[in-house]
């Protein structure tokens, strides 16, 4: 090879790179830029209604009267019990999967299933919903119909993203600790959870992060349009934030639209409190870590 | 070596050890003694076996998927195979430290104080952690800071924080696999300074890759070879005087 050659090559070598790079540079911009479009259209829609009224008034066929009181207490119902049950339930089955059960074809059978359902579609867990806890258990149209189903949806998420925290989790940590003569459960409860749990939070925020925004499977458990109470029980029934603002969206009278931009502006803001807190409590466990 | 002729309580003995891995059987009838207050090495080529034969002196191989044991390893004349050993005792009283060091990402105290908790240990748990440290060779150097993670210290001093995690746990026996490949030439130093130290109050078994360690540590030496065996005696005789040929051959450097 000769040298002439091999300038002329690298010099192509470096350019691809230069353009991959830009490539990848605009892909990250363009996300970003719709980010900021979306988002200030709907706070130029819905800067006007926004106020302490919209947040503590019911809905009201005057625009002007209408607030989102019991969409937003439905859906915070909704998400509480809905972490209550998904929670345990989730992260107890990754520890099982990952850290007791046995490897064997039944267990991978079992992930296998887990990871499908991660991918059905989130009306079909509505069906299942209204069939089992409205009808079969007969809890109605409930918040404890919703709730169950939603946890249905989002536990798939959360045992595959904790399975793979508890995964990363090095080996050598469990054989020190299992080396001092620690029993299986006192290796997982000292170190394998405490380690796996930053990563674990990561994977249960973009779950509950996805049931607050979820509507399809609630209107299907029968979430309420028009609700001018506030959920006292989790047999009360209920609506919540992103079914109150497809009821508003759906009006043809344009202030109703400006309504539903006020009601994304209150989902937004409830899903960044979520969020914030659970990046907290992430943090503090990551810094303790170090 | 005038140790020589001190006489050695047996502590352990393999007999008839074997270890297969599925099919492939990695160690082929091992019959080993250990003694009690000496360091005994294990030497020979990568894949002969050594690290497998160590770890099943307290049944940490049983972790492994897919392990299976004949023959038996008495401990105080007890098998440790036997059903009615519970391996969590067993490895109370074998201790390991592992080829690179595993500080928990925790604290240095707690680092050294978790394994006497959990097995109910508590009563003067802080000297208990400090005359681990100190035996260890760690405490000077750690003694004003012994609530930053054990992360933070260099490879060396993880490694002698690990073994003072081991040491805290009063074993009778404690297991190294390589325990200074790791390490650089000075930590390495260090940690062998230690185990002479060590050897006073407990029984050493050492995997090493490096004969010279082997011959700088031990009182007595095996040298294994694709599972076998092929001989074990008393290190300065494996080093100068070897029965066998594919001994010498090894420590001389002639392959391996």
């Amino acid at each position: 090879m000769n040298e002439q050659h091999y300038q002329k090559v690298l010099f192509r070598r470096k350019l691809v790179g230069k353009v991959l790079a830009f490539m990848c540079v605009m892909a990250a911009f363009s996300a970003f830029v719709l980010l900021v479009v979306l988002i200030s259209k709907i706070f130029y829609d819905g800067w006007a209604y926004l106020n302490w009224d919209f947040i503590t008034n019911f809905p009201s066929r005057f625009p002007s009267k209408a607030g989102v009181l019991s969409a937003l207490t439905g859906s915070l119902w909704v998400i509480g019990l809905t972490c209550l049950i998904a929670l345990p339930v989730g992260v107890g089955a990754s520890i099982y999967l990952e850290e007791f059960a046995p490897k064997n074809r039944f267990t991978k059978l079992i992930d296998l299933n887990i990871s499908n359902l991660a991918g059905v579609p989130s009306i079909v867990y509505g069906i299942l919903g209204l069939v089992i806890f409205v009808r079969g258990f007969g809890f109605g149209r409930s918040i404890l119909s919703a709730s169950m189903t939603m946890a249905l949806l989002i536990l798939p998420i959360i045992i595959i993203s904790s399975k793979e925290a508890i995964k990363a989790i090095p080996n050598a940590t469990r054989y020190a600790a299992l080396a001092l003569g620690a029993t299986r459960w006192q290796t997982v409860r000292d170190h394998v959870i405490p380690s796996a749990l930053p990563a674990m939070m990561t994977g249960i925020i973009l779950a509950v992060s996805r049931a607050i925004g979820e509507s399809a499977p609630l209107l299907v458990v029968g979430a309420l349009g028009y609700v001018a109470f506030n959920p006292k029980t989790p047999m009360d029934s209920f609506t919540v934030l992103p079914i109150q603002i497809f009821n508003w969206a759906a009006r043809p009278k344009a202030e109703f639209h400006q309504l539903a931009a006020s009601g994304i502006i209150v989902l937004l803001v409830v899903l960044l409190a979520m969020n914030s807190l659970a990046i907290l409590i992430r943090y503090r466990y990551q810094r303790k870590l170090k | 070596m005038s140790k020589k002729n001190t006489p050695r309580n047996l502590l352990m003995e393999s007999k008839d050890l074997c270890v297969y891995y599925g099919e492939f059987k990695a160690v082929k009838n091992a019959s080993i003694p250990i003694y009690e207050n000496t360091v005994t090495a294990v030497i020979g080529p990568s894949g002969c076996g050594k690290s497998t034969f160590v770890r099943s002196l307290n049944r940490m191989n049983e972790l492994i998927p897919g392990v299976s044991v004949t023959g038996a390893i008495l401990f105080h004349d007890q098998n440790i195979y036997d059903s009615k050993v519970d391996p969590v005792q067993l490895r109370r009283r074998i201790g390991m430290v592992f080829q690179k060091p595993n500080p928990f990402p925790k604290s240095i105290y707690q680092n050294v104080a978790w394994g006497p908790k959990i097995n109910g240990m508590t009563e003067s748990l802080d000297d208990r952690v400090e005359e681990a440290l100190k035996k260890a060779a760690l405490w000077e150097e750690v003694k004003d800071k012994l609530d930053q993670s054990g992360l933070s210290l260099s490879g060396g001093q993880q490694q002698r924080l690990c073994i003072a995690r081991a040491i805290a746990m009063e074993p009778e026996v404690i297991l190294m696999d390589e325990p200074c490949s790791a390490l650089d030439p000075i930590s390495t130093g260090r940690v062998e300074d230690l185990l002479y130290e060590l050897k006073k109050k407990y029984t050493i078994a050492m995997v090493t890759h490096n004969m010279q360690q082997a011959a700088r540590v031990s009182d007595y030496t095996t040298f294994m070879y694709q599972g076998d065996v092929i001989e074990f005696g008393e290190t300065e005789k494996i080093f100068t005087r070897p029965a066998k040929k594919q001994t010498e051959d090894y420590v001389t450097g002639k392959f391996g």
